[in-house]
């Protein structure tokens, strides 16, 4: 029986008693068992950062920085460099973003902000959650069968009318950065659709009372109050679902081309990290798997600055917005 | 309730409180017939007349449609889909409930401060800037942020910290900040539904301060959970009851008249019951 100090207090009727030693244990073994997990989370991620690093050691010394910046992967020649495929990544990462962020968001207003019943919205919310359940391999191939012949027609009308314009500079051959981007930005949707619909749903009722009180229109509730008061949780919507278009592998790997070319032109064939490691892997000898093994470290480097950052603004929105310290 | 309040509550399903008559002009003449919520009888046969520059006080037990008639004054409840009005608001000679009338320009000229302090998750300067930014006011902002918050009794604590968050002030500070964020636009009618019900003892003095002041320049209609309060501000006070003798609960108004008359010598027995406080 643990120690009780107050059993004077107790009447012949009382019903309070201490909790017991087995309750008590309940929590610790609790406590333990949430440390552990804890733990295991962070040696694990130790494991996998020191594996990579020491397959890639020998790249590492070989190549340097010169990996970084070089623009050819030439296995025969021993050259590796990944600058074609960081800038493929970013860019169709960051083109991904803007569409599924764009998209995803407007997706979040019309199903938080009354435009449609609940129960409707309850389905819709479903289905575009349903989105994220489709396998990567079925997006690469709805991307190169249905995809790339949808958009070829307008790929080729811009190219020749605006063919100055950076952007058009190339004609679409096929697989290329414009149908990657786009599956990617159908494939990050449901993420950030999700975690938006959320950041909009925890905004208290007062809060929306106190828009429509001070005489705003319904746009002007949503876009001067609703948008900035769910910004920090839109935020991290959109870091996730940029995390997740950096690291996207089997979609990317038949959609884009894989060309070790720098362009800006959306109808050019290009090349991402996870791709590279995806299509080269397979028939990789011991070299070239050092040099691979060095791009995921690049990859998972690339990842890893873009979850803090993002965290850092995230936090920083919350603190200037919701003033949290 | 307790008991001593059931008998009289039972009968009186269809009492209708006597037209209370105002001396002074009046802003608002609002005219309650009927307010649902979907089949649910809110409130019934309520009639109360806001005078020019008074505080008009509204009281009584939980339950008893107070706050539901005050919401009604600017549209507010119209946020809640199965609401239903029937009757008549109305204001400088226009029913606000009119088919014409949008809302949106209701709660412009008759702006509300809540129960809960709710700032946006903006700058103490942005929230009071948020009703002349929105009403495309082109003048000095600056000024009219000022002016706002010493109004409401909060520039000297907040003036160094204008860039702060409004959610990183204590509670009495937010719904100061709520306040001026109200009438920094000016409104003509100001609500306040409970303002002081989440606030401690000092903040609830200095809200009660500043309504007086705001009496001056603004008309203002006050929910209150507490008879001191309504007694402390309100130039005139409505009781409302509520009536559980038909299914549901209905609020009505059972009196209404100058505060003094109605804590004093209440017409009524069950306000005279409320005020000397055997219900509440």
């Amino acid at each position: 029986m643990p120690n009780n100090p107050f059993t004077q207090a107790g009447s012949s009727s009382t019903i309070t008693r201490p909790p017991s030693g087995a309750e008590r244990t309940g929590d610790t073994v609790f406590r333990g068992i949430a440390y552990a997990c804890a733990g295991l989370i962070v040696l694990l991620v130790i494991a996998i950062l020191w594996q990579l690093g020491r397959e890639a050691a020998p790249a590492m010394a070989e190549h340097g920085l010169g990996f970084w910046y070089g623009t050819t992967w030439d296995v025969n020649k021993e050259q590796f460099g990944v600058l074609p495929e960081i800038w493929g990544t970013l860019y169709s990462s960051l083109l991904a973003l803007l569409l599924g962020g764009i998209f995803g968001i407007a997706i979040a207003i019309f199903l938080t902000q009354d435009f449609i019943h609940h129960r409707l919205a309850v389905v819709f919310r479903t289905i575009v959650e349903l989105l994220a359940a489709i396998p990567s391999v079925v997006y690469g191939l709805w991307g190169i069968y249905v995809l790339i012949p949808l958009i070829r027609p307008a790929a080729d009308w811009l190219h020749e009318q605006l063919g100055w314009f950076p952007l058009f500079g190339t004609s679409m051959s096929g697989p290329g950065l414009a149908p990657a981007a786009l599956v990617l930005a159908i494939m990050i949707l449901p993420t950030v659709a999700a975690i938006s619909v959320d950041a909009f749903r925890r905004i208290p009722y007062k809060v929306k009372e106190a828009a429509y009180g001070m005489g705003t229109t319904k746009w002007e509730a949503i876009l001067k109050v609703m948008l900035p008061t769910a910004s920090s949780g839109i935020l991290a919507a959109l870091v996730l679902g940029f995390g997740r278009a950096l690291g996207e592998t089997m979609a990317l790997a038949m959609l884009i081309g894989n060309a070790n070319q720098i362009s800006w032109s959306l109808f050019a064939p290009a090349n991402t990290l996870a791709s590279l490691l995806a299509s080269n892997f397979p028939e990789a000898g011991a070299v070239e798997v050092q040099a691979l093994m060095y791009a995921a470290l690049v990859l998972l480097l690339i990842t890893f600055i873009v979850n803090v950052v993002g965290l850092a603004v995230q936090q920083y929105t919350m603190r200037k917005f919701e003033g949290k310290q | 309730m307790n008991a001593a309040a059931t008998p009289d509550v039972s009968n009186t399903s269809d009492v209708v409180a006597a037209r209370y008559q105002p001396e002074g002009p009046t802003v608002i003449d609002c005219d309650v017939n009927k307010i649902f919520y979907g089949e649910f009888l809110a409130v019934r046969d309520s009639v109360v007349p806001f005078e020019k520059n008074k505080i008009t006080a509204f009281i009584g037990p939980s339950g008893c449609g107070k706050s539901t008639v005050l919401r009604s004054l600017n549209r507010m409840n119209d946020l809640i889909p199965v609401f239903r009005f029937e009757g008549s608001v109305m204001y400088h000679g226009q029913d606000i409930y009119a088919n014409s009338v949008d809302p949106v320009v209701v709660r412009r000229y008759i702006g509300m401060v809540f129960q809960q302090p709710n700032p946006f998750s903006m700058s103490i300067y942005d929230n009071v800037a948020f009703g002349l930014r929105l009403n495309k006011f082109k003048g000095d902002y600056d000024a009219k942020v000022q002016t706002a918050l010493e109004r409401a009794a909060l520039w000297k604590e907040v003036k160094d910290k204008l860039k702060n968050s409004g959610l990183s002030l204590s509670g009495g500070q937010q719904q100061r900040l709520c306040i001026a964020r109200a009438i920094a636009t000016e409104p003509d009618v100001l609500l306040m539904d409970e303002p002081c019900s989440a606030l401690d003892p000092i903040a609830t003095r200095q809200v009660e301060d500043l309504m007086l002041e705001l009496r001056q320049r603004f008309t203002v209609g006050l929910v209150t959970h507490n008879m001191q309060q309504a007694t402390r501000v309100g130039d005139t006070t409505a009781f409302f009851s509520v009536d559980i003798s038909k299914r549901g609960r209905t609020g009505y108004l059972v009196e209404m008249g100058p505060t003094a008359q109605v804590f004093e010598d209440p017409k009524q027995d069950l306000t005279k019951e409320y005020v000397r406080g055997e219900f509440s």
